[in-house]
This record gives C-alpha cells, sequence and structure tokens, in this order.
C-alpha cells in the first residue's frame, strides 16, 4: 500500500468526495485521530491503539501508513508495535476468549482451562483456529484476583470459570466439541 | 588550549583525579587513563547504559553503578575493580555468552572481537549457563553487507549510529525481552530497505561479528569504531565547515 499512498497523494485533489485516497474509507478514522493530535510524533502509540481498533490487528501496510503520517522511520514504529503486548500483528478470529494467568488465576488454575481450550479447539494460546473462528489469548493478571480464575469472552469478563464452563461457553458461541 | 570548566575531585580505586562537572564517570576515567571495561559505550553516540560490564561501586552506595550512565560528583570515591565487581562483570558476560552463538572459531570477527577481548579481559575463561542459541537467520541480502543475529548481543551500536550520525535510522530493536532482535525497517531483508544509504557505519561499530562486509571468512573482519569517534568530534567542532563561514 505504500505506493498506492504515495500516488495517491498526488490523487487527492480529484477523488470523489468522501473516499479515502488508499481506496479504504477505513483510514479515514485514523486520519480524524492523526489530524486531532496534529501529526505530533509522540502520538505514535495513541495512533497505533486507534488504528488496531478501526482495523482490528496492524498490518504492515497500516504500519507504513503510520510512519508516513507521523514522519517517523518504519523501524521505530514497527520496534514500538511490537514492544506492547496489546498490539496484534494477526487478524483476530470471530470470537475472542482471554484466560488471565495472573498469578491468582494460576493458583486456581487458569493453565489447564488453557490447555484445555487449546486441544479441544487445535489453537495454540496466543494464536486463531485455522478456520478463524477462535482467538484464544492468555493475560497477565486482570486486576480481578477475587474472581480467579477469570475468562474474558467477547469482552465480557467471566468469574470463577473451570474447564467444563469454559468449553461450554466457547462451544456455545463457536460450535464444536465441548 | 586551556580548559576552563569547572572542575569537581573524585578518585578512582583511591588516586585523586580531576573531573570536569557534568562528564560521566567513565569519561572521566578514559581521560585519566584509568581503565573501565565497557561494552555498548561507543564514543561520539548517546549513552544506551545496557551492557552494563562498566559498572562501578561508589563508596557508601550498595548499588552498583553504570559508569557510563553516572555523573561524577564532587568527593566521588569510586571503585573500578573489586571481587565483587570481577564477579558481575564475569556473569554479565557469561549470560552473553550463553544467549546467542557465540563460538569464536567459526566467526568471522575472531581476533578482533570487543566480546571476545572483554572476556579474556574480564577472565571469563568458562560458561556456567547452559547455551541457548536459539536459531536465528542470518541476513545475507545486502550487497555488501551480512547480519548474523546469531552473533548480536543487542548493544544498540548500530542503531544508535544510523540514527545519530548516518541520520537514516534504518535500524531498531523490536519485540522485547528474550525475543528482542535487530531488525531493518519492518523486518524486511535488509537489502530491500528504502532507507539504508549503504553507508556501513553499523558494520564498522559492531562489537562482535554480527555485522560484517560479504565476502569474508573466519577471523577476516575487522572493525573500526573509532571512525565514529572522529566523525562525531569533527562534526561538534565543525571541522570540514569553511573556515571563512566560521567567523
Amino acid at each position: 500500500m505504500s505506493d498506492t499512498t504515495m500516488r495517491s497523494v498526488a490523487e487527492a485533489a480529484d477523488r470523489a468526495p468522501g473516499e479515502h485516497p488508499s481506496g479504504d474509507n477505513r483510514f479515514d478514522l485514523v486520519d480524524k485521530h492523526l489530524k486531532r493530535s496534529r501529526y505530533a510524533q509522540d502520538q505514535l502509540i495513541e495512533t497505533l491503539h486507534v488504528a488496531q481498533d478501526v482495523f482490528g490487528f496492524l498490518s504492515e501496510d497500516i504500519l507504513i501508513y503510520v510512519a508516513r503520517a507521523l514522519r517517523l522511520p518504519p523501524s521505530m514504529v514497527y520496534g514500538v508495535a511490537t514492544f506492547y503486548q496489546l498490539f496484534t500483528f494477526d487478524p483476530p478470529g470471530d470470537h475472542s476468549c482471554t484466560v488471565c494467568t495472573g498469578t491468582a488465576c494460576f493458583v486456581k488454575g487458569a493453565d489447564d482451562i488453557v490447555q484445555g481450550v487449546s486441544a479441544a479447539y487445535n489453537v495454540p494460546a496466543g494464536e486463531t483456529s485455522e478456520d478463524r473462528s477462535l482467538t484464544l489469548k492468555t493475560a497477565r493478571c486482570l486486576g480481578s484476583c477475587g474472581l480467579a480464575p477469570v475468562v474474558v469472552f467477547d469482552g465480557e469478563v467471566l468469574s470463577h470459570q473451570s474447564v467444563q464452563s469454559t468449553l461450554d461457553l466457547v462451544a456455545s458461541a463457536v460450535g464444536g466439541d465441548g | 588550549m586551556r580548559e576552563t570548566r569547572p572542575t569537581v575531585h573524585v578518585s578512582f580505586d583511591g588516586v585523586e583525579h580531576e573531573a570536569f562537572v557534568g562528564e560521566s564517570v567513565l569519561e572521566c576515567a578514559r581521560r585519566c587513563g584509568v581503565t573501565i571495561p565497557s561494552l555498548c559505550f561507543l564514543e561520539g553516540l548517546t549513552v544506551w547504559g545496557g551492557c552494563r560490564i562498566c559498572v562501578v561501586e561508589v563508596a557508601e552506595d550498595h548499588r552498583l553503578r553504570p559508569a557510563c550512565a553516572t555523573q561524577v560528583a564532587a568527593d566521588m570515591e569510586i571503585k573500578t575493580e573489586t571481587p565483587r565487581l570481577r564477579a558481575y562483570r564475569k556473569s554479565i558476560l557469561e549470560l552473553l555468552f550463553a544467549e546467542g552463538n557465540h563460538v569464536c572459531a567459526v566467526c568471522v570477527s575472531n581476533g578482533n572481537c570487543e566480546l571476545q577481548d572483554m572476556a579474556v579481559f574480564c577472565g571469563m575463561d568458562h560458561v556456567r549457563y547452559d547455551s541457548q542459541a536459539p536459531p536465528r537467520e542470518v541476513d545475507s541480502s545486502h550487497p555488501k553487507y551480512v547480519f548474523d543475529q546469531n552473533r548480536c548481543i543487542l548493544c544498540t551500536r548500530c542503531v544508535r549510529v544510523c540514527d545519530e550520525i548516518e541520520g537514516a535510522h534504518v535500524w531498531d530493536i523490536s519485540h522485547r525481552g528474550e525475543h528482542a532482535e535487530v531488525i531493518t525497517e519492518l523486518n524486511r531483508p535488509w537489502g530491500e530497505s528504502l532507507s539504508c544509504t549503504w553507508c556501513g557505519k553499523c558494520v564498522a561499530v559492531c562489537p562482535t561479528g554480527a555485522l560484517s562486509y560479504q565476502g569474508r571468512a573466519i577471523g577476516e573482519m575487522e572493525h573500526d569504531p573509532a571512525m565514529i569517534k572522529r566523525l562525531a568530534v569533527a562534526r561538534n567542532r565543525g571541522e570540514w565547515l569553511d573556515p571563512g563561514v566560521m567567523t
């Protein structure tokens, strides 16, 4: 897309109103944030967050787009993006299952939950299943240790989970063996 | 020319020296002829403070201080050579050697390697830790240079020299912890890099055999980190400017 971006700068003048030069209108939302932050280079992390919210993940194209917009070296943008665990570089699955593996949840058997889901849907922790239906993630302490073990399924925080309850939950949404 | 900067007294291992206010312990030691081993530090580049080889003891402070990132203070009593420091430096070197593939016998920089020299200097003759050496890619896509991740110690000299002296910022560190690695642009092959100017400063400053010229055999690679000091000093003084312009 870097080539597209460069070309599109010249074409920007005669494009249809409401259409982003890259051909993907989702970039408008990123542009909006960039303009609001006045293209400040120290807005890199915030911009990456916005881009990830918009696209669901950070592709190479998006990283190049952000680097060019903020006039930062691409290697620096890549370095910052890969440093933080909250940024992801693969498209997420339809459903996401995050298991807390912090100390309290670990003691209460979070590892078994991770392994259970991992085995049932053949998806290693931190990755997405082959049919892109489920992303299994682990997190380091969600700050709700009284609810251990905690599972976050599609944004919903669920307390006191067991292997079976988690598998039932995933099965009800994703289908397959529970 | 007489130096007119304000000075303070410091002592290295009991010997009194005069230090300029604002300079680092390492700079002062180098100027006074006191040896403090270092690895990631390179004169002319900003201080990184990552390798911790240059740690020193300061009197009445139980913490070890990195000499490169510690400013001198009045009446500072600095110890550069104690059993504790020797043990720490040795451990750091052993961890570095265990982390990657640092087998000297098959390295392009054998005999011209700062890591090797440092191991000799600190008396590190064996490694107590299991070698990790995860298989990492060797990038020989660049027409002039080769980058061997396995020999990289993440000193970031290449990152800093490319950013600060050349101004291209081709290199950076990606990921973190044990997964940290030096990358070019968006982790693409170096040869495909659009921002690399082929200047070779990164190769000149590399302390190990991680960066080398194409076609070098075992022990044939010689680096030239002093080049960066010459460049940086000359640039700061404006030595290459037209004398007429300088007035």
